[in-house]
């Protein structure tokens, strides 16, 4: 990889002010980022960690009950101190492997917003917030296609606050080699209806499956989705699957969500 | 360059190093404590796997200098103090959990790393803490038995296939 200097900032207002340098770039846990850097796909002039600011670690419930979660903390931490949202922490306890999840971040995973990615699809299917130092953003404003976010530069996730459902859960169908999501579907039941969201298929990224939505929020139960179907034809097409099966597997892991909803 | 320190295998070590320099660089070649191996060096193979503050990372995938000031456990610290192999080391050898050996390093700090948080695993739970080291000889069942092994459990149910 191209040689960077490195800072590792120890307030939010400090990592702002380094991210303002010429080609600067901020480092979550690197589980991603370093192996982009190996390959040369991005050549930044400064890295910036996030991982020294203690303000963006750890979990807490705010007082309306939401899941807050700092944008620094890791996958393990989330899959072990999560425990008031269930299907998320199953969520995080299924990212990557554990090494990888003891150092790769909510705010990275986001930030990147991969298209096979676990959390943006928990981050969807929730409504949650996503906090930066700047605003409020909205998950259903945040994602806009593969790689692409509401993030301006330089805009750092400080926090993500997740509504917590009255049931949910998260089915992933692994791609054999990588681990990602080859489909993932994550369901959650709120008491004003129930929200789908879909990784891994389509060719824009994270998406809300609205028709399934309106059926599961007419009748909570897998048989509510008979005869439902998304096409294939903007979906990703590789030697993993054609977009037709990826369509074939959105459905079928919608039922499994649903049905292990808890 | 940057001066970053950290204590390794209980010694404090410390050394100049590039923004991009890696922990796993650091490690082999400028502490020449090359027991840590670079397998695929893209973060899948785990054959690079040490403690970082108590916990598995690959540290083909993290910097040194996000490692300054930390606690680096490596391979080269794991056997006893008289030189004789730890408990988890030994199970390695007695249900010949190795062939070609590359990828034992990373399978040890995994193993200690898993016993630490979960001491009597399942066969399944050891198989799933696995998920992120690889190794293309063993076929695996002779690693899952020398941890279980290591952990205390009676394995002479368990098929070595």
């Amino acid at each position: 990889m191209y040689n960077f200097e490195f800072e590792k900032p120890e307030t939010v207002a400090d990592a702002v002010a380094a991210l303002g340098a010429e080609d600067a770039q901020a480092l979550g846990g690197g589980q991603t980022l370093i192996p982009t850097l190996k390959q040369r796909l991005a050549s930044p002039a400064v890295l910036v960690s996030l991982k020294g600011i203690s303000e963006m670690q750890g979990i807490c419930t705010a007082n309306d009950g939401a899941l807050c979660i700092g944008g620094a903390t890791n996958h393990a931490t989330v899959a072990t101190e999560g425990g008031a949202y269930p299907a998320l922490a199953a969520t995080a306890a299924h990212i990557g492997d554990p090494a990888v999840r003891n150092r790769g971040t909510i705010g990275g995973s986001l930030a990147n917003n991969d298209p096979s990615a676990c959390y943006p699809a928990a981050a969807l299917g929730s409504g949650a917030t996503i906090v930066t130092n700047t605003r409020e953003i909205a998950a259903d404003d945040y994602f806009q296609g593969m790689f692409t976010t509401a993030l301006e530069e330089g805009e750092i996730i400080t926090e993500v606050r997740f509504p917590v459902p009255e049931k949910a859960n998260y089915q992933k169908f692994l791609q054999p080699a990588s681990r990602f999501a080859l489909v993932g579907v994550f369901v959650a039941k709120y008491a004003d209806g129930v929200r789908v969201a879909i990784t891994g298929a389509s060719n824009d990224g994270v998406f809300r499956w609205s028709e399934a939505e309106a059926a599961l929020s007419a009748n909570f139960a897998p048989e509510a989705l008979d005869g439902l179907s998304l096409s294939g034809d903007d979906m990703i097409s590789d030697l993993h699957g054609t977009g037709a099966y990826r369509a074939h597997l959105c459905a079928v892991m919608t039922k499994r969500a649903v049905a292990a909803a808890s | 360059m940057a001066q970053v320190s950290m204590t390794v295998n209980g010694k404090t070590a410390s050394g100049e190093v590039e923004g991009r320099t890696l922990l796993s660089s650091f490690l082999r070649d400028t502490l020449k404590l090359t027991g840590t191996h670079v397998g695929c060096d893209t973060s899948q193979c785990g054959a690079c796997v040490v403690h970082v503050d108590g916990v598995a990372v690959k540290s083909c995938t993290m910097l040194a200098a996000e490692a300054d000031g930390a606690d680096v456990a490596t391979i080269e610290g794991q056997a006893n103090a008289d030189g004789s192999l730890n408990v988890i080391q030994q199970a390695f050898q007695d249900h010949h959990g190795l062939q070609c050996g590359f990828c034992t390093p990373g399978m040890v700090m995994s193993a200690a790393a898993l016993l630490k948080e979960n001491p009597k695993p399942s066969e399944g739970e050891v198989r799933a803490y696995l998920e992120g080291n690889i190794c293309r000889c063993t076929g695996y069942h002779n690693i899952v038995k020398a941890i279980m092994a290591a952990s205390g459990q009676d394995v002479s149910a368990i098929a070595a296939e």
